[in-house]
């Protein structure tokens, strides 16, 4: 039995109650130990058990948060297994080192493991064909599988997986030379539409997310955090917060120092025995602050201070040609800058993360993206051993990037320790705006020269932003080749002279990843400047960006002038920055969008290649009374092989709306070192009104390998959505967010 | 004492009187469908009714519900089968999933007066309801799909 593991009901459509969320514990839990148990069971591998009452229990390492892994994974196993559905129960993993990485980012869930995962799938379907051959004495090609039986036509006998579970288990795993994938015609689920696996849960309101887990004589703690990055607690008053009814205790949160990672961000905790009366506790609470190096930090002034920075040369990381002298003698050239703002995550569940002290160890729940650095951040904090803490993965109630940190988890491990008791530390939304790791404020300039016919001979592209590694590392202010493989090193140009230049720039907050991270402000950058560049070729966009890209052609390191490209963990070879590919989607969405039929119409366009896909957006727009509105809005993906293609298109509806909330509402502004917004009012997210009347999305049909699908949908929108706006009133947006621009 | 009728079922409540009913429901009773999402009545994750009436839970007084009905998410039907969440799986509505309950709960409300809402009575009943997934275009098509069936 795999007792200690949280499981959910999934295709009964019945979540667990809290019992099960309580039952069973045992700290020393590992995939390992969970699964070879009961003689008779066969687990190939971490993932799979199948019981000899001919269930399965398939283990899904990611965790779910919108992206609908959860489905993918039962469809792609039982497609490769030949294994009935209806008898497969998904257990979500536990933080754990056997599993392999289980950082749920970076659009990599499928991308980095398809092969992997449908091998261990194929592997246990041959192990239990081989046992069946082994009894029968036939030959294991004459068998064949369907829905967890294997069958010998020629004697009609049959048995079920869970009849032969005992035998495979006791069989040696065939080597990989007997282990096949699946022919693609053979394939039952994977490339069609199958169920929404959670979907009953989440429309009962039994799915359970972090701040659902209830334990007994659990506190709520709700936490005064420090207003400015680097600012210390100088006093406390806590005499007031004491009388609120319900209040129990109020903790010193420890001081964190930089670089601030994952640490807890200090501060005082009111814990209460119910939320609302920790959250009035903390309101009552009278505190004062030391002085910040960072109390100075003001969007505005530092707005201009990087438009100064982008005047000047910064360090080259990518070259081809002479791009400074091809400036020098180009018949015109065009410079623009653009502003892209702190963005943030404000997933609809605001963190929250459940800790609780067993047997000097702990036992945490967390709505994490990375249980495994949850792990150790809650370790570091209640100073216990790794190995002595187990977390939990609950539903996330979006993440974005924001709960891949495992700060608010050492909130919750540190308080747990301090009290001995149960603790959920829960942020409120203001919480979560105000104490975010911020996408990175950035502002962009490019300079292309031209010569007497209009080509582009020139591009020059200079970027500014303060990079991910200051959170990291204290002072850290030039980006990485790898930050910069986000769309400046990654650029299919066919222009003789290109060259990008990083410019430095220093962290006043803490910055983090936010879904399709830099790519966000280089593809606002790059799909902005392009249809600037046709206006000034009195071009049509489409043949600008065909023209700029160029021929279909797999790009060389030589052709796009850099050393090298990490290429977000893949190898060129399986995944080359592909002209044709970024070209094909742009034909492919201009097609959908009629795009050739433009009189009377207000149509943007923008392309990118983020996370080894390629997307390309139409968006049109229209004044309705006052304001303008997105009518419809066309998506073009090419992500290789799609799994699930009902939450791939699911989830570019999703990164159409993503982008639409950036591009018009932002993000957060600075004022004496804090961000000024605070919650739904100040900051702003599009609501159903304000969505497209439709979005159609078109998937490339490709054998290709998968590439990245949470992400990429998100750079080409916001660019999309400027360019139609110049198409409607014929003024550039260059500086994010623009929505009182469209009357919103 | 507040006596507090919840999905069919009284409840005495020792309670104060101004604590919101939304912590009543997740942090008394345990029904945790009805999420917190901003506190302030901006979001609609806490979409509860009270009798016919549709409120944000996060800012209602649980003294407010004294004397009435409180319907939540899971006593919205008894097996799950209202018309909006059977329109809800079939169409794939659900991203994350979390504001969900704030959705339906909102949604049957509207189908509730208007049984046949057209596109833009459905933009305006919804526009409390906050979706950081995106899933606003699958919300309308479904609102639409059990309206039909309601027919």
């Amino acid at each position: 039995m795999i007792g200690h593991v949280t499981r959910r009901g999934l295709l009964s459509g019945l979540g667990f109650g809290l019992g099960a969320w309580t039952l069973g514990l045992d700290l020393k839990a590992s995939p390992k130990r969970t699964t070879a148990t009961v003689d008779a069971d066969f687990d190939p591998n971490v993932f799979i058990h199948v019981a000899a009452d001919n269930t399965i229990q398939l283990v899904c390492h990611r965790s779910e948060m919108g992206q609908g892994i959860r489905s993918t994974w039962v469809y792609l196993f039982a497609d490769e297994m030949d294994a009935a559905v209806d008898t497969i129960t998904l257990v979500q993993a536990d933080g754990d080192e056997a599993y392999g990485d289980q950082n749920t980012d970076g659009s990599s869930s499928i991308r980095r493991r398809y092969v992997e995962l449908r091998r261990f799938a194929a592997t246990a379907r041959r192990a239990l064909v081989e046992a069946a051959a082994q009894q029968w004495r036939v030959r294991p090609d004459a068998l064949t599988v369907k829905d967890s039986t294997v069958s010998h036509g020629p004697t009609r006998r049959r048995a079920t997986f869970g009849e032969l579970a005992a035998a495979a288990a006791k069989a040696k795993l065939p080597p990989a030379a007997r282990v096949k994938l699946k022919a693609k015609k053979d394939l039952r689920y994977i490339g069609k539409r199958f169920p929404m696996a959670d979907a009953p849960l989440f429309t009962v309101g039994k799915a359970q997310y972090a701040a659902d887990v209830r334990l007994d004589g659990m506190l709520v703690a709700v936490i005064a955090r420090p207003p400015v990055v680097g600012a210390k607690l100088t006093s406390v008053d806590d005499a007031a917060a004491k009388k609120i009814p319900g209040v129990k205790q109020i903790v010193r949160m420890p001081t964190p120092s930089a670089p601030y990672a994952f640490k807890p961000w200090g501060g005082v905790a009111v814990l209460a025995d119910n939320t609302w009366a920790a959250m009035r506790g903390r309101a009552a609470l009278k505190l004062t602050w030391s002085a910040s190096p960072n109390d100075d930090y003001d969007s505005k002034a530092y707005k201009q201070s990087m438009a100064a920075a982008v005047q000047k040369p910064g360090d080259v990381r990518r070259n081809k040609g002479d791009a400074e002298a091809a400036l020098e003698q180009a018949a015109s050239t065009v410079e623009r800058d653009y502003y892209v703002p702190h963005l943030l995550h404000t997933p609809m569940e605001p963190p929250a993360a459940t800790a609780r002290v067993v047997d000097g160890g702990l036992e945490v729940w967390a709505c994490t993206q990375n249980p495994q650095t949850a792990t150790t951040s809650a370790a570091k904090a209640a100073g216990v051993k790794p190995e002595d803490v187990v977390v939990h993965v609950t539903f996330l109630g979006g993440a974005f990037g924001r709960k891949s940190k495992g700060d608010f988890v050492a909130e919750a491990a540190f308080l747990a320790k301090a009290t001995g008791q149960p603790v959920r530390v829960q942020w409120t939304r203001e919480d979560d705006v105000r104490h975010d790791y911020f996408n990175a404020v950035s502002m962009q300039r490019f300079t292309a020269g031209l010569n007497e016919s209009g080509e582009v001979t020139a591009w020059r592209h200079r970027t500014a932003f303060p990079p991910i590694a200051s959170t990291f590392s204290a002072g850290a202010d030039t980006p990485s080749a790898r930050d910069l493989q986000q769309g400046v090193l990654d650029l299919a140009l066919a222009v003789p002279h290109v060259r990008a230049e990083a410019v430095s720039a220093k962290a006043h907050a803490r910055i983090g990843w936010l879904r399709s991270v830099y790519n966000i402000f280089h593809g606002f950058g790059v799909g902005s400047f392009i249809d600037e560049l046709a206006t000034e070729k009195k071009q049509d966009p489409r043949d600008t960006w065909l023209e700029l890209i160029g021929p279909a052609r797999e790009m060389s390191l030589a052709d796009l002038g850099i050393e090298g490209l990490s290429n977000y963990g893949a190898s060129l070879k399986d995944h080359p920055v592909d002209a044709g590919r970024l070209r094909a989607v742009i034909e492919r969405v201009t097609a959908e969008a009629k795009w050739s039929q433009k009189r009377g119409r207000a149509l943007g366009l923008a392309a990118h290649r983020s996370f080894l896909a390629y997307v390309a957006a139409v968006v049109s727009v229209k004044k309705v009374g006052g304001k303008v509105a997105v009518d419809e809005v066309w998506v073009t993906i090419d992500a290789g092989t799609v799994v699930n293609p009902d939450r791939a298109r699911a989830q570019m509806e999703g990164s159409v709306i993503f982008g639409m909330n950036l591009a018009l509402h932002g993000g957060v502004d600075f004022a004496q070192g804090r961000p000024v917004q605070s919650n739904f009012h100040d900051l702003k997210l599009l609501r159903i009104g304000d969505a497209p009347r439709k979005i159609h999305v078109t998937l490339v049909e490709s054998a290709r390998p998968p590439s990245g699908v949470g992400e990429p949908g998100v750079p080409p929108v916001a660019p999309a959505l400027a360019n139609a706006y110049f198409a409607l009133e014929g003024k550039r947006l260059r500086d994010l967010p623009f929505g009182r621009a469209f009357g919103i | 004492m507040i006596e507090v009728e919840i999905n069919g079922q009284k409840h005495q409540l020792e309670v104060a009187p101004d604590m919101p009913l939304l912590w009543v429901l997740r942090d008394v009773l345990g029904l945790t469908g009805t999420k917190y999402g901003c506190g302030q009545a901006l979001c609609g994750a806490c979409t509860v009714h009270l009798d016919e009436r549709v409120v944000r839970a996060c800012v209602t007084p649980v003294s407010r519900a004294a004397s009435k009905r409180v319907t939540t998410i899971e006593g919205l039907s008894a097996k799950g089968d209202h018309p909006l969440q059977k329109a809800w799986v079939e169409l794939g509505v659900p991203q994350c999933g979390f504001c969900q309950s704030g959705q339906i709960m909102t949604a049957a409300a509207l189908l509730k007066k208007k049984p046949r809402p057209t596109e833009a009575e459905i933009d305006q009943s919804m526009a409390g309801n906050l979706c950081r997934c995106g899933t606003y275009t699958r919300i309308r098509a479904a609102i639409k799909q059990a309206s039909e069936e309601g027919r």
